[in-house]
């Protein structure tokens, strides 16, 4: 019940601030009682026919789940975001740089997370923030690459996450990174596995009904990094597309793989209209 | 001896006589419980926080003792009557000595 009423309040909240807002009966929640976090809103128009409302993974978690990350104090990923911004600024590889010599403040990253994954000019392909973090640790710091996923990579990507809270998703669906879009559309509506299942079949059409004993989310990832109760640690999206991948009983692609960064970048884009909320408490 | 051993405390900065006030801490600690083995085979030494006290102007609010099943990262939250302005005291005692002390002021408003 607490929850609802602080749903109300913060739509009220959000309703009265609504010049930044589209919709007008946005539903969302403040984060510390100060940021709104929209959590159901339109689907951008290239989801036309598929979904008319797109909802954060928050909306369909327990009231307790859900009020660990309406507080950062409450919110077990936080102890990963503090992690990494001691990484931030120290000092590490041949270069004897840190993240914090050529980028500043943590702070100042606000509006990264929200548009990868994208197509980097200089690298001539669609890119996700990890690795972007890893070329930036190998020709810049001189330091070794993290491995995908890695509990440092998450770690920092919670952090950049961390700072972008509040921001609507906004990833770029055409230009030069329109052909890797495409190719993770066609891996979303690809039925994989024993099950012969596809994404779209369960976090489409199936959204909100009880697989097993929960609740099947639409699938958005603007929420990762995600604190899971399940393994009690930050989850990264790649990680989490294995698990699903795996539930299909099909041979998984791995972390890192191009077919992930298409598909990432996809399903970031399906979200384009939420805030980011990484780090975020769920099962 | 334990690393990366942080205190948090999350308390209200004012409050009116009388209220009841919702404190809520956390100390980042790994909490080895003695029970778990290395790659080895030996024995894990138990390394935890094994006591807790939140004192207000001298006055004892809780002291809690914590044992080894208590998972990593312990978190407490519990409920103070705030009678006059002053200053929460929180206590960590780890096995191995350490003490780690945070305070928190509190007026009245």
């Amino acid at each position: 019940m607490k929850t609802k009423l602080l749903q109300g309040i913060a739509a009220v909240a959000l309703a009265a601030s609504a010049g930044t807002a589209q919709a007008e009966d946005v539903i969302g929640f403040e984060l510390n009682g100060e940021t709104p976090i929209v959590v159901e809103t339109d689907a951008p128009a290239h989801l036309d026919g598929a979904l008319s409302t797109i909802r954060s993974g928050w909306t369909f978690r327990d009231p307790a789940t859900q009020a660990m990350e309406m507080d950062d104090f409450d919110n077990p990923g936080m102890l990963a975001v503090e992690d990494a911004m001691v990484a931030w600024e120290t000092a590490e590889g041949s270069e004897g740089k840190s993240c914090m010599d050529c980028h500043g403040a943590a702070e100042d990253m606000a509006g990264v997370k929200p548009v990868y994954p994208k197509y980097v000019e200089s690298a001539g392909e669609v890119r996700t923030l990890q690795m972007q973090m890893n070329d930036c640790r190998e020709n810049r710091m001189g330091a070794e690459p993290w491995k995908y996923d890695a509990t440092e990579a998450v770690s920092m990507e919670a952090l950049l996450s961390s700072v972008s809270r509040g921001m609507p998703v906004n990833v770029a669906i055409d230009g030069p990174g329109a052909e890797t879009w495409e190719m993770g559309k066609e891996l979303y509506y690809t039925r994989t596995g024993q099950l012969d299942l596809s994404c779209a079949n369960c976090h489409e059409d199936n959204y909100d009904n009880l697989i097993r004993a929960d609740h099947l989310s639409q699938g958005q990832v603007n929420g990762f990094p995600t604190y899971r109760l399940k393994n009690t640690k930050l989850n990264g999206i790649h990680s989490r597309f294995k698990g699903c991948v795996r539930d299909t009983r099909a041979e998984t692609f791995s972390a890192g793989s191009p077919e992930f960064v298409a598909l990432e970048m996809y399903v970031a884009s399906r979200g384009n209209g939420l805030s980011v909320e990484g780090p975020s408490v769920r099962n | 001896m334990a690393t990366g051993v942080k205190p948090r405390v999350k308390a209200p900065k004012s409050a009116s006589a009388g209220e009841v006030v919702t404190i809520k801490t956390l100390i980042s600690h790994p909490m080895e419980s003695g029970q778990r083995k290395d790659s080895d085979g030996n024995t894990i030494p138990r390394s935890i926080i094994n006591r807790f006290t939140c004192e207000l102007n001298g006055n004892m609010v809780v002291d809690v003792t914590l044992e080894p099943a208590i998972s990593t990262n312990p978190y407490l939250e519990f409920e103070a009557k705030v009678d006059e302005a002053g200053e929460f005291k929180f206590t960590w005692y780890d096995d191995d000595g350490s003490v780690y002390e945070d305070a928190k002021p509190i007026e009245i408003a």
